[in-house]
């Protein structure tokens, strides 16, 4: 019985580990076409390990396009993802007060909108949101990717009011007769005590930003502005062959960041989107 | 700053009132979602109705002519109905396993946690420019895939040659990333009270049957959120077939934000592009609406009726 019980566990752990190995596979033959030669993944070989380790893909590959280093393009990307999540957390925690726990006369109205914008697809604005940047002479350039983080997030805002209506409510009465504002019981009560929400926010927002393709695309136009995700699209659009090697390098050290943050926090992250609910 | 004691009561009165703090602290949301969302919506409410070029055409006023033109054109319909199939064919796919893996994933171990973290990599690096490149390379003519059917002794596909097939990998992606449905399905079933399960034992029902009649019932609730929020997502796709495909071969491939982009950003058609843009809001509100008015016909609500 024991043993059977015994089996029947092993069987289970040896089958979840192959077929989860089988589903990161891909990403495992990126990795190592990062260090294979661009005659052998062409190939199409199903080896992880390399015939031959290549690591001067990662030398060529980093020098760029046209004068302009992968230093640059990191920099870049670093430089919106960074300040567009810092954008969020702070607009989206002070609208996720004031729709959770302030009475105030149009709250309703204006969480209707909030659900609104949670479900409308970006896509549908993606045209008129760029006219309007245009006119506004912000095209090309940072502005268009950042500002509108700002004004907080909805699926942010929605996951932190859930998060809110976790922290007791005496709290803020025992903060109210002890003198506190509606402000400090934010920056002093509410604030601390949403961290764990914001960390996940945080990671989530880093790497949908990191990851992003179409707001660069819309919005970048010059090399040396060129976020990470344009460039590495770069090596497949050049007229003369793709360099595979080259691109895979640079494709795998642009996940370096994204799996670093999901190293470390992956427990936040992963109550985060169980709690809250996460498109994507 | 400093102002008379009399209106400086006055003006704290005004500043500590809850109406005050809550437009101050929801003021970022109010100002963003007038400028970002309603300002943009409207206008391109307007430019549906007009021929507009970016730097050569000002928007001049065409009534109906882009919404006729939609009807007539043929890519437009291919675009419609690809994005359709690929919605109807990816969520369903890509929930079922998700559900099925989160539910492979709910034995008490410690090891469980990491596996969760091991299955949602592909939906972490899925939506990046470096993962559809691998996807185009592991699809090629002589790509991994192709490798794997010559090893069993099968004849290579021409995956993103053929017209009938190009849209199979992405519709392959998009269920790969199945990772974040899953986290969430898998918290909904860690609520599911074990003593359900008791019960039915005792009754003796099957494994089928309980899932039939207790997981899946009990679940609804998140099944719904997934539906919606994925349908929503898929709709949007535009990433995987702007690296993988480009739309093609003969825009089999061309899913609707794609068409869209092009018609916007290639042949500089703005006017066009948004009454495209307004089309498909109307399209997605009736699919969301649909699964909201199915849905109190499966959805099991714990009030009860």
């Amino acid at each position: 019985m024991r043993l059977q019980k015994n089996i029947k566990k092993t069987v289970y752990h040896v089958f979840v580990i192959a077929f989860g190995f089988f589903m990161i596979y891909p990403v495992l033959w990126m990795i190592s076409g990062s260090f294979k030669d661009n005659g052998e993944i062409l190939r199409g070989t199903l080896s992880l390990i390399p015939e031959e380790w290549k690591l001067s893909n990662y030398t060529t590959g980093w020098k760029g396009f046209g004068g302009v280093s992968f230093a640059t393009f990191f920099k870049n990307s670093f430089f919106i993802t960074v300040v567009a999540t810092f954008g969020t957390v702070a607009s989206s925690s002070l609208i996720a007060y004031a729709l959770s726990r302030i009475k105030f006369k149009g709250r309703n109205f204006w969480f209707g909108c909030m659900l609104i914008t949670m479900m409308l697809p970006g896509q549908v604005l993606m045209i008129p949101q760029y006219l309007l940047y245009y006119k506004m002479n912000m095209v090309p350039g940072y502005m268009p990717l950042i500002l509108p983080y700002f004004c907080g997030q909805a699926f942010f805002i929605y996951q932190m009011m859930q998060f809110m209506t976790s922290i007791p409510r005496e709290l803020d009465e025992a903060a109210t007769i002890d003198g506190c504002s509606k402000y400090s019981i934010f920056f002093h009560i509410i604030l601390p005590l949403l961290k764990p929400s914001i960390v996940t926010t945080v990671i989530i927002q880093f790497y949908w930003k990191w990851d992003d393709y179409m707001g660069p695309l819309l919005y970048l136009s010059k090399p040396q502005s060129y976020t990470v995700s344009i460039a590495i699209k770069l090596f497949a659009d050049s007229s003369s062959t793709t360099d595979y090697g080259a691109m895979f390098a640079m494709s795998t050290l642009s996940l370096l960041p994204v799996f670093l943050i999901f190293l470390f926090f992956n427990r936040y992250l992963v109550d985060g989107i169980g709690t809250s609910g996460l498109k994507g | 700053m400093k102002e008379k004691s009399g209106t400086t009561s006055g003006f704290r009165k005004f500043l500590y009132n809850d109406n005050t703090v809550g437009y101050v602290f929801a003021a970022p949301f109010i100002i963003g979602f007038i400028c970002f969302s309603l300002i943009p919506i409207l206008t391109s409410f307007y430019y549906a109705f007009t021929d507009y070029s970016l730097g050569t055409k000002t928007a001049e006023f065409v009534g109906l002519k882009n919404f006729l033109k939609l009807f007539q054109d043929e890519v437009f319909h291919k675009s419609l109905w690809i994005t359709l199939k690929y919605v109807f064919l990816s969520v369903p796919l890509k929930l079922i396993f998700a559900l099925l893996v989160a539910f492979l994933l709910t034995r008490k171990s410690k090891m469980v946690t990491l596996y969760r973290s091991l299955y949602y990599v592909p939906s972490l690096v899925g939506g990046s420019v470096a993962v559809a490149l691998v996807w185009k390379q592991l699809f090629a003519r002589k790509g991994l895939f192709n490798t794997v059917l010559d090893g069993l002794g099968l004849n290579g596909i021409n995956w993103f040659g053929d017209q009938g097939l190009a849209l199979i990998p992405l519709i392959l992606m998009s269920v790969w990333q199945f990772g974040s449905s899953m986290i969430i399905f898998a918290a909904g079933l860690k609520e599911i009270p074990g003593t359900y399960y008791e019960a039915a034992r005792i009754d003796g029902a099957n494994g089928f049957q309980m899932f039939r009649k207790i997981t899946l019932p009990c679940l609804s609730p998140i099944i719904l959120y997934n539906l919606v929020m994925q349908t929503i997502s898929a709709f949007m796709a535009f990433t995987q077939a702007s690296i993988i495909t480009q739309g093609g071969p003969n825009n089999s491939t061309m899913l609707y934000a794609l068409y869209v982009y092009n018609q916007a950003f290639k042949y500089n058609d703005m006017g066009y592009a948004s009454a495209m843009s307004w089309f498909m809001l109307v399209v997605m509100c009736g699919i969301t609406a649909i699964i909201f008015k199915t849905s109190k016909l499966w959805v099991f609500s714990e009030s009860g009726d």
